[in-house]
């Protein structure tokens, strides 16, 4: 059952560029990724557009559709009214290299700022070991397939272009979030970096991140907010301070 | 330009390109919330018709100044009815807390940054600000005291359970009855505990600053009962406010004389 | 179970489904030691790029080990060639050429579109190439393939080199090609079925060929398969086996021998 689907896709690059219209067929159980590439195939060949697996794990195909940042290869054509047009345009928080591609090296240089996984020194190879219950709290953090909606969509770089340098975004506040909730991990200080160094303050929670992440991974209720309140822990709070002092507390370092 | 407008970004002029009705759930928000503002402040400055044996307005419990009618204050008056001459409602001494309690709330957060300050006003809809902080200075800066809060909303907890309790009587002090104002001040306590319950710093509290659970069976228990209502904290920050108007409104109109509180038996 | 983007419960309704090509068993010839590819200096491959790792059929989770164990020996094996190699000289023409041949796809007009190209080699490999092969339905496919090979020669792309997946296209489908024709030559030489290969018309398992590996070169022009014995089963890991499972798979004249010393 093909039918004759009406696009806009943006094309153009860092200088310039603008919608432009097409009509292409869509069949039965198409997704949007199908149909942009049977418009790269027969309309526009030199159409740019990332993609890889076609199956909502690799993260690449991360695009706005109608406004909505989502993955391409994740979006039913069907799920749009019949005559309804579908507009596609390239994550609007990153610098566009053409058409619905951009640059996401912000993403990665917030990845090296983060400090890494710091066991003990003296934990030998193969010694490590964990419970369940504590793997099974950043099991859902690790679910994480990195195709940046979340960074896409947060407000506070989106709308504001200033704060990339002072914002590690959503993405890495699950991390810092594993991290500091490992129970391996004796890095010191990790909480307040957060604060400080990554610019988990200036997130508002209005957890745009959870609404548009396609692993549902619960990143302001799980991460940002426990990450807010062990700030607190460690910032706010004088009478947890004062704890800390008189006996050693766990989890606050 | 800054934002979506900046000058590497893809050249959009719009500042969405959503087709859904996204304005649609900020301004339900604003509507309900500046609702419920105006009529509580209507109340907090109204001073009258929140007693009526043995019901008690929750916008008026604990009463605690000299004005209180006779009979619903029961820690004591330790303030007086007016200060340098500007006469002050009970209700005043007290509802900063559980509107401090509110104001903080990590979901009221999320739901006023979006319908009030349009921070963003929906996901992927430029916000018209051109600076942007977050919470990192003064006045937002004070969000970090949710906890303190949450320990002040528990003590209103206990006091409006106690007025639920007190409400197993008839007029007369007479115990073992149950009327529809029984009803309304149960539900709203229960509803009230279940907010505070399923709030994130309960959950902080209980378990989730742990960084063992395995050492901790007992804790990790209650942060994962706490971690099931705690998804539902939006659901339970709306009922719960409907909960303390409509007990408000109940007791108004019964201390009015406007209805009369039936009684099952 | 339920398929999220696509909406359909297939405990009520039914549910399409279709054999593709999720991986490619053969690859790069390689030194198993240091991953350096036979006859090509300086090349590593480590990972489906390279053959002869996965035998016949490569088990589900077997990639991951493959790529930990050979991308380590490859990093380290190309690490160890760096010390002692030479920069390779290359000519002037050579550049030119290489440059030229860039271009080309740009200065056609009226072409061959690399995408259409794509696609049908993708249908002749899926019908001709699939899971169940004929030596008839492979020699069509070889003939069909040379057909794809002379017109990708006539590529003709639009727009400029900047992310250009028409421009990547067009060069892509010489491997692509590469990859279609060794499967399909190497296929019509393995008169039995084996693993990720099914003949119709040598439906058996027949142990004289596990003895053999199909080697593919390409002169630029076309691919010429050649045989090589593969090393005999070492004694330590021959012993390992109980002898009536090797039976099943080797050679009477094997188990004669009982592993190479």
């Amino acid at each position: 059952m093909a039918r004759k689907l009406k696009m806009r896709i943006w094309r153009g690059d860092a200088d310039t560029g603008a919608l432009q219209d097409v009509t292409v067929e869509a069949n039965e159980g198409e997704v949007v990724l199908d149909v942009i590439h049977r418009v790269q195939a027969t309309q526009m060949g030199d159409l740019a557009v990332r993609w890889n697996c076609k199956a909502g794990k690799c993260g690449s195909c991360s695009m706005e559709i109608n406004g909505k940042p989502r993955l391409a290869c994740m979006t039913q054509v069907a799920s749009y009214g019949d005559e309804e047009t579908i507009t596609v345009t390239p994550l609007r928080a990153f610098p566009v290299i053409k058409d619905l591609v951009t640059d996401v090296s912000f993403n990665y240089k917030k990845a090296m700022e983060i400090p890494s996984y710091e066991p003990p020194a003296n934990l030998k190879p193969g010694e490590a070991r964990m419970q369940q219950v504590d793997v099974e709290r950043s099991q859902e953090f690790r679910k994480c397939i990195e195709c940046f909606l979340c960074q896409n969509t947060c407000h506070v770089v989106r709308d504001h272009e200033e704060n990339k340098k002072s914002f590690a975004g959503p993405r890495f506040f699950i991390r810092i979030a594993e991290l500091d909730m490992h129970p391996l991990d004796i890095l010191k200080n990790r909480k307040q970096k957060a604060q400080e160094e990554h610019g988990l303050g200036m997130c508002n929670i209005t957890k745009c991140c959870t609404e548009v992440c396609p692993e549902h991974i619960r990143i302001t209720d799980n991460a940002i907010i426990p990450m807010k309140e062990r700030v607190v822990d460690v910032k706010y709070d004088p009478l947890r301070w004062l704890g800390t002092k008189i006996r050693k507390r766990e989890g606050i370092v | 330009m800054s934002g979506v407008f900046s000058p590497t970004r893809a050249k959009i002029k719009e500042r969405t390109l959503r087709t859904d009705k996204w304005w649609l759930q900020p301004a339900i928000t604003f509507g309900v919330l500046i609702s419920f503002v105006i009529y509580a402040t209507f109340r907090a400055f109204e001073n009258k018709y929140y007693f009526a044996e043995p019901l008690v307005s929750p916008f008026y419990s604990p009463c605690l100044s000299t004005s209180c009618v006779e009979g619903a204050s029961l820690f004591g008056q330790p303030f007086n009815n007016q200060y340098f001459g500007i006469g002050i409602s009970p209700a005043l001494f007290i509802l900063i807390f559980p509107l401090g309690f509110r104001m903080t709330c990590y979901y009221y957060r999320k739901a006023y940054y979006r319908a009030f300050w349009m921070s963003p006003p929906a996901c992927a809809v430029a916000e018209p600000h051109t600076k942007y902080t977050g919470e990192t200075r003064a006045p937002l800066i004070l969000q970090n005291g949710h906890r303190w809060f949450f320990y002040f909303g528990l003590i209103f907890n206990v006091l409006l359970t106690y007025d639920a309790i007190l409400a197993f009587r008839d007029a007369e002090g007479h115990w073992g009855h149950v009327s529809v104002g029984t009803l309304v001040l149960l539900l709203n306590a229960t509803l009230l505990w279940l907010y505070s319950m399923s709030c994130h710093t309960c959950r902080h509290t209980l378990g989730g600053r742990l960084k063992h659970f395995s050492k901790h069976p007992v804790r990790y228990k209650l942060w994962s009962w706490v971690s099931v209502l705690n998804h539902k904290h939006p659901t339970f920050a709306w009922i719960s406010l409907f909960g303390v108007a409509f007990a408000d409104i109940y007791v108004r109109n019964v201390a009015s004389g406007a209805w009369t509180n039936f009684y099952f038996f | 179970m339920e398929f999220l983007p696509t909406q359909i419960d297939i405990t009520k309704e039914p549910m399409e489904v279709g054999p593709t090509c999720h991986y490619v068993m053969g690859g790069v010839e390689v030194e198993p030691d240091t991953a350096a590819a036979v006859g090509v200096p300086g090349l590593f491959a480590a990972g489906e790029v390279a053959g002869g790792m996965h035998g016949s059929n490569r088990l589900g989770g077997n990639s991951l080990s493959d790529l930990l164990v050979f991308g380590r020996r490859a990093g380290m094996g190309a690490a160890e060639y760096v010390k002692s190699a030479k920069a390779v000289p290359v000519s002037d023409a050579a550049i030119k050429a290489a440059a030229e041949r860039i271009q080309a796809p740009f200065t056609r007009s009226g072409g061959e579109n690399s995408y259409s190209l794509h696609a049908e080699l993708q249908e002749i490999t899926h019908n001709l190439v699939g899971i169940i092969r004929t030596g008839a339905e492979l020699k069509e496919a070889i003939e069909k393939i040379a057909e794809i090979r002379k017109r990708s020669a006539n590529v003709s792309v639009a727009g400029g080199r900047k992310f250009n997946p028409g421009f990547h296209l067009a060069f892509d489908l010489d491997n692509m090609l590469l990859v279609a024709e060794s499967t399909a030559k190497s296929a019509i030489s393995r008169e039995e079925s084996r693993g990720g290969h099914t003949r119709d018309d040598f439906p058996q398992l027949d142990s004289k060929w596990r003895q053999v590996n199909h080697i593919a070169s390409f002169d630029g022009k076309e691919v010429t398969v050649r045989k090589q014995p593969l090393p005999a089963l070492p004694k330590e890991l021959f012993d390992l086996f109980d002898v009536h499972e090797l039976e099943k798979y080797m050679t009477a004249d094997e188990i004669a021998k009982g592993g190479a010393r």
